[in-house]
C-alpha cells in the first residue's frame, strides 16, 4: 500500500469526503484539533510502527464521532484517502465507530462508552511491566462519557497508584447533567491542564506535560455541542 | 480448589514473565507473596470489576497474559459488557478463573451466586470454559492456559469428585453401561452425585472437565439414543451444544442442572444440591423417570 503524507490543510478536506457520519458530525470535529497535535507533535507512532511494541499508544474511548479520527490517520498514511469515501458502507473497513480490528492505527474498537479508560490503564501498567518506561499512553474521553460509572473506577485507581499516563477530555458541555465545579475536580489525585481545545500550540503543551508518578488529564474545551 | 490455584498461578507469574494477576481484592491477601514478588504484575484494582476486565483487556493489547480473578456473580455478571468489548471486541484473550460456582455461597445468598455464568459465556465467540473436578485439575489447566492467548474460563468450585480425572479435551467414559445404553454425561463437579445416583442403573457414565468447546464428535459416537446432561450451572446451558452434536440422529435429552428460580433460602451447598434436585436422591428420581418414560 502506498500512501502519501498530507499536510494540516488537507485533513479538512479529507474530513469533508466522509458522508456517512452525519448523525454524529458535530461531535466528531470537536475532536479535530486535538487529534491533529497528538499526530502531528506528540505521538511516537506512525504507519511503519503501528505493531512496533515500544509505540506511543493513542486510544480513542469517546468512539462516536470518530471521521476526524480517520482523517488525521488517512492524513499522516495510516490509509489510503479512498477509505474515507465509503464510511459505514458495507465493504468499508471505518464504520460509525471504528475497529482496531479493521483498521490499521487504531488501538482499541470503541462505540459503547466508558471502556477507553479502564483499557489505557491495562496498557500503562501493561508497558511498565515489560519495561517500555519512555511509551506514553493517552486516551481520549467525551464529557458525556465520563457520566458512565466505569470511568470513575479506573480515575481513582490510577490516582491511588500514581499510574503515570494521559486522559483527554473533550469538553463541549454535552453531558446531560453537566459536571459542576468543573470536569478537572472530578479527577482527585491528577495533574490536571485545562486548556482551549481549538489552540494548538495550548494542546501540545498541555499535552507534551508529563509527571512520572501522577496520571495527567487535559480538558481540552470547546464551543458547546449544537452551538 | 481456591488454595491450588493461588499456588500454581504464583508458580506462573514466577516462571513467564508474560503473565499478570488481575484482582479485585478477593483473595488479595492470598496473593500478597506474589506481588511484592512481582508488583508490577500483581495487580489489585480494589473493589472495581469493570476496571479489572479493562485493565487486563489493556494488558493483553501490551501482549501479556493477564489472569483474572473474583466470585463469578463479580467476575463474569457483573463485568458482562467488559468481557464482550475489553477482550472480545478487542480481539484479545485473557484467562478468567471464577470461585464460588453457582451456590458455594449458598449462606451468603443469591448475591453471590452465579448459576448463569456459562450461559452468559455461551452468548459470546471464542471462550473455552473449564470446569474442573477436582483440586489436582486445577494446575494442569492453568499451566495451559498461560501457554497460549485465547479466551479461557475455568469455573472453580468449593464442590468437588474424590479422585481428578485427566484433564483433555474429549470427555472421559468413566463407566460403560452395555451396548447402546443411556449416556449420563456429567460436569465436572457432578460426577460423584452423577455416579451415585446411578449405581445401579445400566447407563454409561461420562465426565468432562471442558464444556466448551463440547466434544462433539465424542458425545455422538457415544450416544445411543438416551443423553442426561448434568451441570453444575443453570439446567439446560448446554441443551443447545448437546442438539448440534446430535443432529440427525434420532435421540431424547434430558437436562439436569441448577434452576433458574432463585431459592431464596441459606443452608450449605449441599442444601441447595437438595433444592435444585443435584443430590444423588434428585438426580436418580429424574434420570430414572426420564429413562422410564415418566418424563
Amino acid at each position: 500500500m502506498t500512501v502519501t503524507t498530507r499536510e494540516a490543510t488537507d485533513v479538512h478536506s479529507l474530513l469533508l469526503r466522509i458522508t456517512g457520519d452525519e448523525k454524529h458530525a458535530p461531535s466528531a470535529h470537536s475532536t479535530l484539533d486535538v487529534l491533529w497535535v497528538l499526530y502531528d507533535r506528540i505521538l511516537r507512532i506512525g504507519p511503519e510502527t503501528v505493531e512496533a511494541p515500544d509505540r506511543d499508544r493513542f486510544l480513542l474511548s469517546k468512539g462516536h464521532g470518530p471521521a476526524a479520527y480517520y482523517a488525521v490517520l488517512a492524513a499522516k498514511g495510516f490509509f489510503p484517502p479512498s477509505w474515507l469515501d465509503d464510511v459505514g458502507g458495507p465493504h468499508s473497513r471505518l464504520g460509525h465507530h471504528p475497529d482496531r480490528v479493521l483498521v490499521p492505527g487504531v488501538e482499541i474498537g470503541t462505540g459503547s462508552l466508558g471502556h477507553g479508560l479502564g483499557l489505557a490503564v491495562g496498557v500503562a501498567l501493561g508497558l511498565r511491566a515489560q519495561g517500555y518506561s519512555n511509551t506514553r499512553t493517552f486516551v481520549l474521553l467525551g464529557d458525556a462519557e465520563l457520566d458512565e460509572g466505569s470511568n470513575h473506577e479506573a480515575i481513582a485507581y490510577a490516582a491511588a497508584v500514581g499510574l503515570p499516563f494521559t486522559a483527554i477530555v473533550i469538553d463541549n458541555r454535552s453531558a446531560t447533567h453537566g459536571w459542576p465545579g468543573g470536569i478537572a475536580a472530578r479527577f482527585i489525585g491528577w495533574t490536571a491542564s485545562i486548556v482551549d481545545g481549538r489552540d494548538h500550540d495550548e494542546l501540545a503543551h498541555a499535552l507534551s506535560r508529563r509527571d512520572r508518578e501522577r496520571p495527567h488529564v487535559v480538558v481540552a474545551a470547546v464551543a458547546r455541542k449544537g452551538d | 480448589m481456591r488454595d491450588t490455584f493461588v499456588t500454581s498461578a504464583t508458580a506462573l507469574l514466577a516462571d513467564d514473565p508474560r503473565t499478570a494477576m488481575v484482582l479485585a481484592d478477593i483473595s488479595a491477601a492470598a496473593f500478597e507473596p506474589a506481588r511484592r514478588r512481582h508488583p508490577d504484575r500483581v495487580i489489585n484494582v480494589g473493589i472495581r470489576e469493570q476496571l479489572m476486565v479493562g485493565v487486563a483487556g489493556g494488558l493483553a493489547l501490551t501482549g501479556m497474559r493477564p489472569f483474572l480473578h473474583s466470585y463469578a456473580p463479580f467476575l463474569v455478571d457483573r463485568a458482562y459488557e467488559q468481557i464482550k468489548l475489553d477482550l472480545g471486541h478487542q480481539d484479545v484473550g485473557a484467562v478468567l478463573v471464577s470461585v464460588g460456582g453457582s451456590y458455594d455461597g449458598s449462606a451468603e445468598g443469591y448475591t453471590h451466586q452465579s448459576p448463569g455464568d456459562v450461559q452468559l459465556l455461551d452468548t459470546l465467540d471464542g471462550w473455552t470454559v473449564h470446569v474442573p473436578g477436582h483440586p489436582d485439575e486445577v494446575p494442569a489447566l492453568l499451566r495451559a492456559a498461560a501457554g497460549h492467548d485465547d479466551r479461557v474460563y475455568v469455573r472453580l468450585s468449593e464442590q468437588h469428585n474424590n479422585r481428578a480425572y485427566p484433564i483433555e479435551p474429549a470427555l472421559t467414559v468413566v463407566r460403560r453401561g452395555t451396548d447402546g445404553a443411556p449416556v449420563v454425561l456429567a460436569v465436572g463437579p457432578m460426577l460423584d452425585p452423577v455416579l451415585a445416583a446411578a449405581a445401579d442403573m445400566d447407563v454409561t457414565v461420562a465426565v468432562t472437565t471442558t464444556p466448551r468447546p463440547l466434544d462433539a464428535a465424542g458425545l455422538r459416537s457415544l450416544v445411543g439414543r438416551d443423553v442426561v446432561m448434568v451441570e453444575p450451572y443453570l439446567a439446560g446451558t448446554s441443551s443447545a451444544r448437546v442438539s448440534a452434536a446430535l443432529a440427525g440422529l434420532p435421540h431424547r435429552a434430558l437436562h439436569l442442572g441448577v434452576g433458574r428460580a432463585e431459592q431464596r433460602a441459606y443452608g450449605t451447598p449441599a442444601d441447595h444440591a437438595r433444592l435444585h434436585g443435584l443430590d444423588p436422591a434428585g438426580l436418580r428420581r429424574s434420570i430414572s423417570g426420564f429413562l422410564s418414560g415418566v418424563i
